[in-house]
């Protein structure tokens, strides 16, 4: 156990340097020049000489790489050269929002998904089963943003009853002392500023949220119509329980983990999709900073956020094998 | 006394093939006795099995006849006193203890469902109940074979547990469906052993199905032999297996390897037997058999 515990520990450290490595290189290899974005046109080329040696850009590319390895194991992101600002105490300001918006995300998606594949394998062999079926299928088809801009339509033009965009209603002062503003206003039961937050994310959530429940609904619906026809559940159903019973307490423990793997897959997507659906709702998550940091060559900005996606990746693969343990007994050992 | 079970010209197709796979199928049970089910693969003794237990898969379909358990005809009886006695009173021993126990789920949960549900247990008794139920059909170390996962334990020892299972709740009636075909030929003879003397102690009526004219030499009271959906012939095993009526039968008995005779050599059911079986059947039962 602690053997496997230190593995997964030195794996996950081996491949943040790796990714770090890749990224550090990538960046400086691909043209753009971040200064070129920053100075203004008449600059001097001292001037430009002089910027490039306060960010670091003159040296060689390891002994830049080197530093900002040194820089990063003392706790030092740099600084963000667009906004100017350090790296950390910005990710820190906007991971908060994007970490909500995409476990609300995911929390609708195992939800709805959950619901409809338990459903669908209640109804099957009915006529409720094809149109579920119909439905899934249609959900899987249609990606986030596309869910993103048919909201925005429904909910944001022809019936206009959720905020278009932004995170807050910036007239609602509530003091907030962390950034995550859904949890904080709940548990301080700041219930005006919860409401206003969470129909901000509404949209968001569920534009991100819909092809994960989708790609669930498929997968689960059809591992549960596999294990319903087990002899166990046979067996089961002869000592007379019910078939939601059936459902729930044979099926779906054996018939979770493959979904269970590629929820964890898909979920590192979903936070690769906050990037897109941060933007068209002006979203202020790190996903629309990850845009603009691109966007000016904001070489310390996207390093930081490539390690912080790396580490949410390490993070949710932990998660995924520890719930998949849990599910499947054969995975345990002393 | 009555017979415990009696099943009246049952018949049964498979409705997406329209074939039929029953055709007037009696047979009768005493309260206490051993049934050997006889065939050999496909002659429709699971199906029997199956609508006994109100378990046949959709595409089956029963066509004609009654099974008449203790006065009552299952086949019209209304679904919740059929519930009732399945699962509690009719019982099942299964084929693959492999297949058969819930991977997910410890053995103590899978063996007390039935008297939590049906008997209203508390987790205690229940527990209580399970040790006990786990002593009589000799598992060492009960307990901690209750908090065990079924991957833990053996194959003959998981055929154990759905023995106890199956006579937790003292039914009157176990159908064991060829319950030592998927165990190591040492673990077979402790099976078949343990099922008879739970059956004698509890006084259960067992139907137990199987190919091995072997086993049931050794276990059931009284034979039915099935061929291709049909009964062949039907009797008290001894004189069954000593006197045989009909051809077939005394072909399989002579195919049955003679472990005390290891020079007599194996004897094949002749084709011709088969041949002229078959035909006296499709024309009996106006089918192809
Ligand atoms: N669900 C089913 N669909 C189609 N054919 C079936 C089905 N169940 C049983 N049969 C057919 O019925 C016959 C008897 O099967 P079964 O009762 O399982 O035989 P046994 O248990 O004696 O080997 C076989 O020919 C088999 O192919
Ligand atoms: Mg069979």
């Amino acid at each position: 156990m602690i053997v496997s515990v230190i593995n997964r520990l030195v794996v996950a450290a081996i491949t943040l340097v790796g990714v770090g490595a890749i990224v550090f290189v990538l960046l400086r290899v691909v043209p753009g020049d971040p200064i070129a974005m920053m100075i203004s046109p008449g600059a001097s080329p001292a001037d430009i000489a002089a910027l490039r040696a306060r960010y670091g850009l003159d040296a060689d590319l390891a002994t830049q790489f080197w530093m900002w390895l040194k820089a990063l194991l003392s706790g030092d992101f740099g600084m963000s050269i667009s906004l100017r600002r350090g790296v950390l105490s910005l990710l820190a300001e906007r991971l908060p929002a994007t970490l909500e918006l995409a476990f609300a995300a995911l929390a609708l998606a195992v939800a709805l998904g959950l619901f409809l594949a338990v459903l669908g394998t209640l109804a099957r062999r009915t006529v409720c089963e094809p149109l579920i079926d119909a439905l899934n299928g249609l959900a899987l088809a249609v990606p986030d943003f596309v869910w993103a801009l048919a909201l925005v339509l429904a909910f944001g033009v022809f019936v206009p009853v959720l905020p278009l965009s932004g995170r807050i209603n910036p007239s609602i002062d509530e003091g907030f002392v962390t950034h995550f503003y859904l949890i904080e206003s709940l548990l301080r039961l700041k219930l005006t500023a919860f409401a206003d937050v969470a129909s901000h994310m509404a949209m968001p959530v569920i534009a991100l949220g819909l092809p994960l429940a989708a790609v669930i609904v498929r997968l689960l619906k059809e591992a549960l119509k596999e294990a319903m026809v087990q002899d166990y559940v046979l067996l089961a159903r002869l000592k007379g329980m019910s078939e939601l019973r059936l459902i729930l307490q044979e099926a779906l423990r054996n018939a979770i983990g493959p979904t269970l793997a590629l929820t964890g897959v898909q979920f590192t997507f979903l936070i690769g999709g906050t990037v897109i659906v941060e933007r068209i709702f002006s979203y202020p998550g790190i996903g629309n900073m990850a845009v603009d940091a691109v966007i000016n060559r904001d070489l310390p900005l996207i390093q930081g956020l490539v390690l912080m996606f790396g580490l949410i990746f390490i993070l949710v693969n932990l998660a995924v094998d520890a719930l998949a343990a849990f599910f499947n007994p054969r995975l345990r050992h002393g | 006394m009555s017979p415990i079970l009696t099943i009246e010209r049952l018949s049964a197709r498979v409705q997406s093939r329209d074939q039929e796979i029953l055709s007037k199928v009696s047979l009768s049970l005493e309260r206490g006795e051993v049934m050997g089910l006889v065939g050999e693969s496909g002659a429709g003794k699971s199906t029997i099995g199956k609508a006994l237990l109100g378990i046949l898969p959709r595409d089956v379909v029963i066509t004609g006849g009654a099974i008449r358990y203790d006065g009552r005809d299952l086949l019209a009886l209304p679904a919740r006193e059929r519930r009732q006695l399945l699962g509690a009173e009719i019982t099942l021993i299964p084929q693959d203890p492999q297949t058969a126990l819930n991977p997910g789920r410890r053995i103590e949960a899978q063996l007390t469902d039935g008297l939590r549900m049906k008997r209203g247990l508390s987790g205690t008794q229940a527990h209580d109940k399970a040790l006990a139920l786990l002593e009589e059909v000799h598992i060492r170390e009960p307990e901690r074979v209750l908090a065990a996962y079924p991957h833990e334990l053996s194959g003959g020892m998981r055929q154990r547990v759905l023995i106890a299972a199956a006579f937790a709740l003292e039914p009157r009636l176990v159908i064991a469906d060829e319950p030592t075909t998927a165990l190591d030929v040492t673990v077979q003879k402790q099976i078949l052993r343990l099922i008879r003397s739970m059956q004698e102690a509890h006084g259960t009526a067992v139907v137990f199905v199987t190919h091995d004219l072997g086993v049931v030499a050794q276990i059931c009271d009284s034979v039915t032999l099935l061929y291709g959906g049909t009964v062949i012939e039907a009797g008290p095993t001894a004189n069954m297996l000593v006197h045989p009526g009909h051809p077939y039968t005394r072909a399989l008995i002579d195919a049955c390897p003679r472990y005390d005779r290891p020079d007599a050599g194996l004897h094949p059911v002749p084709d011709g037997v088969i041949s002229a079986m078959r035909r006296d059947l499709s024309q009996r039962y106006g089918r192809p058999v």
